[in-house]
């Protein structure tokens, strides 16, 4: 299958990205700001970095790319789109995921490794996960703080949209262990169609043992499965 | 050209030249420089770009080697890591900005030392900084330190490049003012590695980047006098970073790596266009003409002279034929960023500058570049320096017991955590990452390799300040310790000055015996030097700096497999001091925290003894003989074996009874003394005559202290604390307590 990448000024994780996919057997294309070809991909990412700077607000610009117009309308098809930090700010920005990413509540910047604890199966993203299994995936942000207003949570919930929770290492729900003062403790949410994934943390940094972690691997293993399972899902033209 | 009457001294004080060096250019000349010419050559002539005291100095270190593809006098230095690739770096001091504005000062600092490594054609991978404050317990020095570290983070992180080590120290000696050295490391392709030498007169200057403010005009010579009272009112002097812009330069610049197109390329750093021009030109042994109408401004009515020593960042001269320009300036349109062709190479060997027709400058680059004049300045050992030395560590009893003063070193602001810091760094973007930060040496993979490469930074300025040349080998060998502990062979060192006002002898003495110190130890381990930077005048109303040499070391293993990490990794193993026994209280961090002074003889130090400890710990891990591996620093032999419990999350039992005899300060020599040469590893207990073998062979000590395991710190009659404490006060040391 083949993933895109989509690249703005300023966008840096998409070689990490690339080489995930590639360690899968994958291939991936790069998808250029300015362009609106999604060149066939079968799952859009859309990675980490600071996107036109991160000037006025991060992801406030990228959203207007006309690159976005192809995603919103991808994505509104069906189609897979993986947000991962600058991305997710990017999705919330566009209004295909609810809520916003707002300033760390430590004020600072944080590179550490998070654990994630899965809280539904039901995506394409997490299918080859175990519900209430526990992923170790660095978080790289400083404007990760997860918000949205008590009726667009308590929907997340019900619906089962909360993707990762940010937990202790050993799975349990602990007050302190969200690197940035996410409500609720949430790292990952999916759209209503379940086809628009969000995630601070960076699955493609948790690609290899060598590097502490191959958990990140489970949600591109994921999207890979699903892709081949369901054909229901769009293929970008 | 108008000339400028006779000058005043205000005028010299401006552009920081003295009335006998204005007298030599315009003898050199044959007549009276105009405005632009004055700001040049001062420019040019100023330590920050000249060296003018440093160079003769700077001769003397040894530059060459079979690995050097680049030493000293480009961009940045470049090394031979295997598989056609070359390792490009270099470090640079952004000490004075930082001191009035940490925030800029920090962040710009990193994006003129990428510059330097991506002007190569290298991509940039990782990044260290070397830190100094003063006292952490003052709210001032905390406000710098989180400046300092909010630049650095704001900068790095933005671009994607790993921030993966450097250290911090907090001294009296920096109170006002701190240290920001940043240290840039890249790879590529050894085919593609590009110089900055103009060729091909009639070929087209390009200016690429940003467009060329006010800000930072004068910078060069800001760095090269003493800050004072009315230094925060040079803010002005201080320039402003947009990691974005740089981002995308970047990205361009390492496109362009290799392309025939590319004649030449060279950033723009201290004094602007008018050293990046200058050096450009006089290196390809050409000239230039530049038309300074021509360049994007941000602001009107900038006058030539503004625009020649603007130092706005993010600006990258290039050099192409005029028949490829249009292709070139098409790549960097392609990433919104805008490119001026504002001038041509010329073979006239001189710099013309001119506005709308009117020439403005027209000097001679040698002039410029070798005709710098070289300040020999007295040198004379400091009479206080024997008082110091005359002290007696042994003679002091020690305050607490050797467990509550093990707690308290843990736990200080130069020996604890650094995790607080280095989690607001990015250290992982580029998935090569493998040694993280808060061992010894980063370890990055080296893709298409089977190797990595080690970064680390050090620099002990207590050891200097007692003696200069002791301290710049010390930090040369603790370098290279730091390297051969993850089990990569020293291959290239750049070094960073840090000194006060040389035109005092006592100053220009400490800088000559430290360049000494580091020609000693680099020769002794067969390591050159490719690269550096001096930041003199360190100074805040006549009082210096304690010399501060620090180096920047990169290492290389031939095969990650081989790697080795500082923390005890399993239980049961043996634990094992690698290098001699010693008690060196001389300068260590235990008497400054003891006794609140740096005094007594400095750590012992014998090359030939460093290079074959080194030499045994290599063919130890390379063995795979060794389950960790840590070196010997700040706060000795207790508290590496206390680092190596914290990073392993295990504890060790030493059953050697060596530290419980001897009177309370004998132990306190053995336990925390700073002797050199050392190492203390794990291996499994099986392993250990092979180890010894290895040892004996190059006529290294080894001792087997105990074993790793539980959940206790013992030296057995000594102390026995438990693990969870001593993590808790290493975690804990630079938080503030409020």
């Amino acid at each position: 299958m083949r993933f895109g990448i989509a690249v703005f000024p300023g966008t840096w994780s998409d070689g990490d990205c690339a080489r995930a996919v590639e360690v899968l057997g994958h291939q991936s294309v790069r998808l250029w700001h300015r362009d609106r070809d999604l060149q066939g991909s079968d799952c859009v990412i859309l990675p980490g970095g600071f996107a036109y700077g991160d000037h006025l607000r991060t992801g406030a610009v990228a959203r207007f790319a006309p690159l976005m117009e192809s995603v919103q309308e991808f994505a509104a098809a069906g189609g897979l789109v993986l947000g991962i930090c600058n991305g997710f700010q990017i999705l919330c920005e566009a209004h295909l995921l609810p809520g916003a990413l707002t300033r760390n509540a430590s004020l600072e910047f944080r590179c550490e490794t998070t654990w994630l604890r899965v809280e539904t199966v039901e995506t394409p993203f997490t299918g080859d996960c175990e519900r209430g299994g526990v992923l170790a995936i660095p978080v790289s942000h400083g404007e990760g703080r997860f918000v949205a207003d008590p009726s667009t949570l308590d929907r997340l919930e019900a619906e089962q949209r909360v993707a990762f929770r940010y937990v202790a290492r050993d799975g349990t729900a602990v007050g302190d262990a969200s690197p940035n003062g996410s409500m609720r403790d949430i790292a990952g949410v999916v759209s209503e169609g379940r086809n628009v994934l969000g995630m601070m943390p960076h699955p493609e940094r948790a690609a290899e043992p060598l590097l502490g972690s191959d958990d990140g691997m489970r949600i591109f293993r994921s999207v890979v499965e699903a892709v081949a399972e369901h054909s229901a899902f769009a293929v970008a033209p | 050209m108008t000339s400028a009457g006779p000058v005043s001294d205000a005028t010299l004080a401006e552009v920081a030249l003295t009335r006998g060096e204005y007298e030599l250019s315009t003898g050199r000349l044959g007549r009276v420089p105009t405005e632009v010419e004055l700001g040049v050559i001062g420019a040019m002539w100023s330590e920050h770009c000249g060296y003018k005291t440093s160079k003769p100095l700077l001769a003397r270190l040894p530059v060459s080697g079979p690995r050097v593809l680049q030493g000293p006098g480009e961009n940045a230095g470049a090394v031979d890591i295997g598989g056609g690739l070359a390792c490009v770096f270099k470090i640079e001091s952004h000490n004075h900005p930082s001191a009035i504005e940490p925030y800029q000062g920090a962040a710009t600092g990193v994006g003129g030392i990428l510059r330097d490594v991506f002007t190569m054609g290298a991509r940039p991978v990782a990044l260290l900084d070397s830190l100094r404050f003063g006292p952490f317990e003052e709210p001032a020095q905390r406000h710098l330190l989180d400046g300092v570290v909010a630049g650095i983070g704001g900068y790095g992180n933005c671009i994607g490049v790993p921030t993966v080590g450097g250290e911090i120290y907090f001294d009296e000696s920096y109170r006002h003012n701190c240290l920001v050295n940043a240290m840039c490391v890249g790879v590529i392709e050894q085919s593609k590695l590009t110089r900055a030498a103009a060729a091909g007169p009639g070929n087209l200057v390009l200016l690429v980047g940003a467009d060329t403010g006010r800000d930072g005009i004068h910078g060069a010579t800001f760095a090269s006098v003493e800050l004072n009272e009315a230094s925060s009112e040079r803010r002005p002097a201080v320039q402003v970073g947009n990691p974005f812009l740089e981002k995308c330069l970047m990205e361009v610049c390492v496109t362009l790596a290799g392309d025939p197109r590319i004649v030449a390329m060279q950033d723009l750093g201290a004094a602007g266009l008018t050293s990046s021009s200058a050096e450009l030109a006089h290196r390809g042994g050409c000239g230039i003409e530049m038309d300074v109408s021509r360049i994007s401004r941000r602001e009107r009515g900038m006058t030539p002279y503004e625009v020649m020593l603007s130092e706005s960042q993010e600006r990258m001269l290039l050099v192409v034929s005029p028949q490829d320009a249009a292709s070139v300036q098409a790549e960097f349109d392609r990433w919104d960023l805008h490119s001026d062709v504002i001038g041509t190479v010329t073979d006239t060997g001189r710099l013309v500058v001119t506005d709308v027709g009117e020439v403005v400058c027209d000097l001679p680059l040698d002039l410029l570049i070798d005709d710098v004049p070289l300040r020999h300045p007295e040198a004379l050992r400091p009479a206080g320096l024997d008082a110091a030395l005359s002290v007696d560590p042994l003679a002091m009893t020690p305050p607490w017991s050797m467990g509550e003063t093990l707690m308290r070193l843990i736990g200080s602001p130069n020996i604890g955590s650094r995790r607080s810091i280095f989690r607001r760094y990015d250290h992982q973007v580029g998935d090569d990452t493998v040694v993280l930060p808060g061992g010894d040496a980063a370890l990055l993979r080296v893709r298409g390799t089977a190797g990595a490469i080690a970064l680390t930074t050090d620099g002990n300025a207590r050891y200097a300040a007692l003696d200069p040349r002791r301290g710049a080998a010390i930090a040369v060998c603790e370098a290279a310790r730091n390297v051969v502990a993850v089990g990569a062979t020293p291959v290239g060192v750049t070094n960073c000055l840090n000194f006060g006002n040389p035109e005092k002898p006592e100053v220009f003495w400490q800088l000559s015996e430290a360049i000494e110190g580091m020609r000693e130890a680099c020769l002794a381990l067969g390591v050159p030097v490719v690269s550096g930077n001096v930041s003199l005048y360190n100074d805040t109303e006549g009082v210096s700096i304690d010399p501060t040499t620090v180096i920047g070391m990169v290492g290389h293993l031939e095969d990650l497999e081989r790697r080795c990490t500082a923390g005890f990794g399993r239980d049961g193993d043996s634990v094992l001091l690698v290098g001699p026994v010693g008690m060196d209280l001389g300068g260590s961090e235990y008497q400054r925290l003891a006794h609140g002074i740096n005094g007594g003889p400095r750590p012992t130090l014998d090359l030939d003894l460093e290079r074959r400890v080194q030499a045994a710990v290599l063919e130890m891990i390379a063995a795979g003989l060794l389950s960790s591996c840590h070196d010997l620093a700040e706060g000795g032999l207790a508290v590496a074996l206390a680092e190596s419990c914290v990073l392993g999350g295990r504890g060790a039992q030493l059953t050697e009874r060596l530290f419980a005899l001897g009177a309370p300060v004998v132990q306190a020599g053995l336990l925390f003394g700073e002797s050199q040469s050392r190492f203390l590893a794990s291996a499994a207990a099986a392993a250990v005559a092979a180890v010894r073998a290895i040892a004996q062979r190059h006529g290294v000590d080894v001792r087997e202290l105990g074993t790793t395991g539980g959940g206790r710190v013992t030296v057995i009659d000594v102390f026995d604390l438990a693990l969870t404490e001593l993590g808790r006060a290493h975690a804990g040391a630079l938080v503030p307590s409020r």
